[in-house]
């Protein structure tokens, strides 16, 4: 491992447009390894473009964007096998079985059979998912689809894993486990980078941005935002920011 | 590529694990053949006539006996007067009422003209024209025989023979129809609803970010139904051959070559769909209306495109299934190859060209 601080993400004066509207403008920030990223911001603040713009799928009208070190505008392949993308919706087939999942997954990022069948033994252990394996995961509880979702988009060992808004409709002692593993993650050296809703699960993440009107407003550890915002909670300096 | 077998799997895991889809699958091509084989003829036989004959002579009797013994008559009642006409009618058995005037036969020796007049249920029009066509037919060719004793002053003999479906079986033109029919609905709606699942369920975003290319992703979609919509095409080609004696007069190679490019034609309008529609409801609804509907009504496979009014036989023009029907029926019914169906097959060809760029178009603008 090298040093701590060594950036995985560096955006610079990023702007993306839309014809006349601009979606994000000027964004200007770094993610270290191993970080928990929150990026924060309201409906239509222009979370979503910038986290595509990220995983490589839109091209940025201009500015610069290095994703673990390859270019998002010439190295898009590149980026996609070193990153993971979770969504709100978990992303996985209802019709296949857990195993069937993770196989597909698994073949699409071009892991060999073997270590497929390892990573898939592996899964089913932590996840103790073992006796459900043989079910379709539409029968499955929502928090075991996040769980395995987690564990799918991580299956390629990416560098980054992108997760938008991972735990929407879940329950809070569901989406406390969840964090756990986001925590266990992170500690093996990968680089969380997660929107949420939840202000609480702000509070987890090693450093927030918070973004209004496609600009990002703060960026700070909880705390010191807190501080900054004379608030007592991260819901509060989400307010103070967002009514302007 | 091996990723791409894995996806192909998938595919068809999906297909199927989905027992409904399945078995409308395989089951509709096989339901429909039939109906339209057995059930929906336009020939008509056995039709239930009445005969009000006021003269009962040996030459309306004659006539009677010639009608009924055609095939496409039965006698169900005999009137005594006009005054029954219209109950038997209402009555809805009956298709038909002959009229013989009075004194039939005396009028004939000795004028030489008498008249019988033919009243038709005309509440269904096709039905009325086709017996009604059937009677003067017969007529007439009983007055040509009533004259083979006297000498005519000319005779102009006609002599017709149905060329490439002789005995004018309806269920000749229905197997190319179906086929078409079943092969868009499988590669052009079963190819939107799947993409635009992928869609709804956001298993295509995770996709698109995967290091897997949209062209593959494509690909790996389309697959699964080439050879699904493949094996149907056969499943027809063989059930209306051995049921129905629907004949393969031209090249097989060649039918099934066509079959591929119409399905790849589907394929390509499938995918269009799916580029403009995010659920898999919406993309349902546009090929049920904007595909199916004109296929079935206007592509020729039920009715004749010459009849229609103009801006109707203009439309039928951007209609794929209108050139595929060409196609299938020139190949099996009349036995002929390229050389012939060149227009028809740039046309093909064409149209896989036109919506693929269309697709292509709407896919790059989003990722802009």
């Amino acid at each position: 491992m090298k040093t701590v601080t060594e950036n995985i993400i560096e955006v610079e004066m990023l702007v993306k447009k839309f014809g006349n509207f601009t979606a994000c403008r000027d964004l200007t920030f770094e993610v270290k390894k191993g970080e928990i990223f929150g990026f924060l911001g309201a409906n239509g603040a222009g979370k979503t473009t910038a986290i595509k713009i990220l995983c490589g799928l839109w091209k940025p009208t201009s500015g610069k964007a290095l994703i673990g070190g390859f270019d998002v505008y010439t190295e898009t392949n590149k980026i996609k096998k070193n990153i993971g993308y979770m969504s709100q919706k978990f992303s996985l087939y209802e019709d296949l079985t857990p195993v069937e999942n993770i196989r597909f997954y698994g073949g699409i990022y071009g892991l060999s059979r073997s270590l497929i069948k390892e990573k898939t033994a592996l899964a089913l252990h932590e996840l103790g998912l073992e006796e459900v394996k043989d079910l379709h995961v539409s029968a499955m509880p929502l928090g075991w689809k996040q769980k395995l979702a987690f564990t799918v988009a991580m299956l390629h060992e990416p560098k980054i894993v992108f997760l938008d808004e991972p735990t929407g409709g879940v329950d809070p002692i569901t989406r406390r486990q969840f964090w756990n593993m986001i925590y266990q993650a992170a500690h093996r050296g990968i680089t969380i980078f997660v929107t949420t809703h939840y202000m609480d699960e702000a509070e987890y993440c090693d450093r927030v941005s918070i973004m209004v009107d496609g600009e990002i407003k703060a960026l700070d550890t909880p705390d010191k935002l807190k501080e900054m915002y004379e608030s007592q909670t991260m819901n509060e300096v989400f307010l103070k920011l967002a009514r302007g | 590529m091996k990723n791409l077998l894995g996806f192909v799997k998938k595919e068809f895991f999906h297909i199927f694990r989905d027992y409904r889809t399945l078995l409308i699958l395989f089951g509709m091509p096989v339901v429909q053949l039939l109906v339209f084989g057995f059930a929906l003829t336009n020939d008509i036989k056995n039709a239930r006539i009445a005969i009000l004959d006021h003269s009962k002579d040996n030459i309306t009797s004659k006539l009677t006996q010639k009608i009924l013994s055609s095939g496409y008559f039965i006698l169900a009642q005999n009137l005594d007067s006009e005054a029954g006409i219209e109950d038997a009618f209402k009555q809805g058995n009956i298709k038909q009422v002959l009229i013989f005037e009075a004194d039939f036969a005396e009028k004939i020796e000795r004028e030489g003209t008498a008249s019988m007049q033919i009243l038709a249920d005309a509440s269904d029009p096709n039905v009325a024209k086709i017996l009604t066509n059937y009677t003067t037919a017969i007529v007439s060719d009983f007055q040509r025989e009533l004259l083979a004793d006297k000498k005519l002053p000319i005779e102009v003999k006609t002599e017709v023979r149905m060329l490439y479906n002789a005995e004018m079986k309806s269920v000749f033109m229905f197997v190319p129809g179906v086929i078409t029919v079943l092969l868009l609905l499988i590669s052009a709606m079963m190819t939107s609803i799947s993409i635009a699942r992928e869609k709804e369920m956001g298993t295509m975003e995770v996709l698109l970010v995967s290091p897997l290319k949209p062209i593959q992703i494509i690909i790996g979609k389309v697959v699964p139904y080439v050879l699904l919509a493949f094996v149907i095409a056969l499943v027809i080609l063989i059930l209306g051959y051995f049921v129905f004696g629907v004949p393969i007069r031209g090249s097989l190679i060649l039918l099934l070559g066509y079959s591929l490019v119409y399905i790849l034609l589907s394929l390509s309008l499938g995918i269009f769909i799916s580029s403009v529609v995010e659920s898999q409801q919406v993309a349902m609804l546009i090929s049920m209306v904007a595909l199916m509907l004109p296929t079935i009504l206007l592509s020729g496979f039920i009715f004749p495109i010459e009849n229609m009014p103009w801006p109707l036989q203009w439309l039928a023009n951007v209609i794929p299934a209108k050139w595929f029907i060409i196609v299938m029926r020139g190949v099996m019914l009349k036995g002929i190859g390229v050389q012939i169906l060149w227009k028809e097959t740039l046309i093909l060809f064409g149209m896989i060209a036109f919506f693929i760029a269309l697709s292509v178009r709407k896919f790059k603008i989003r990722l802009q």
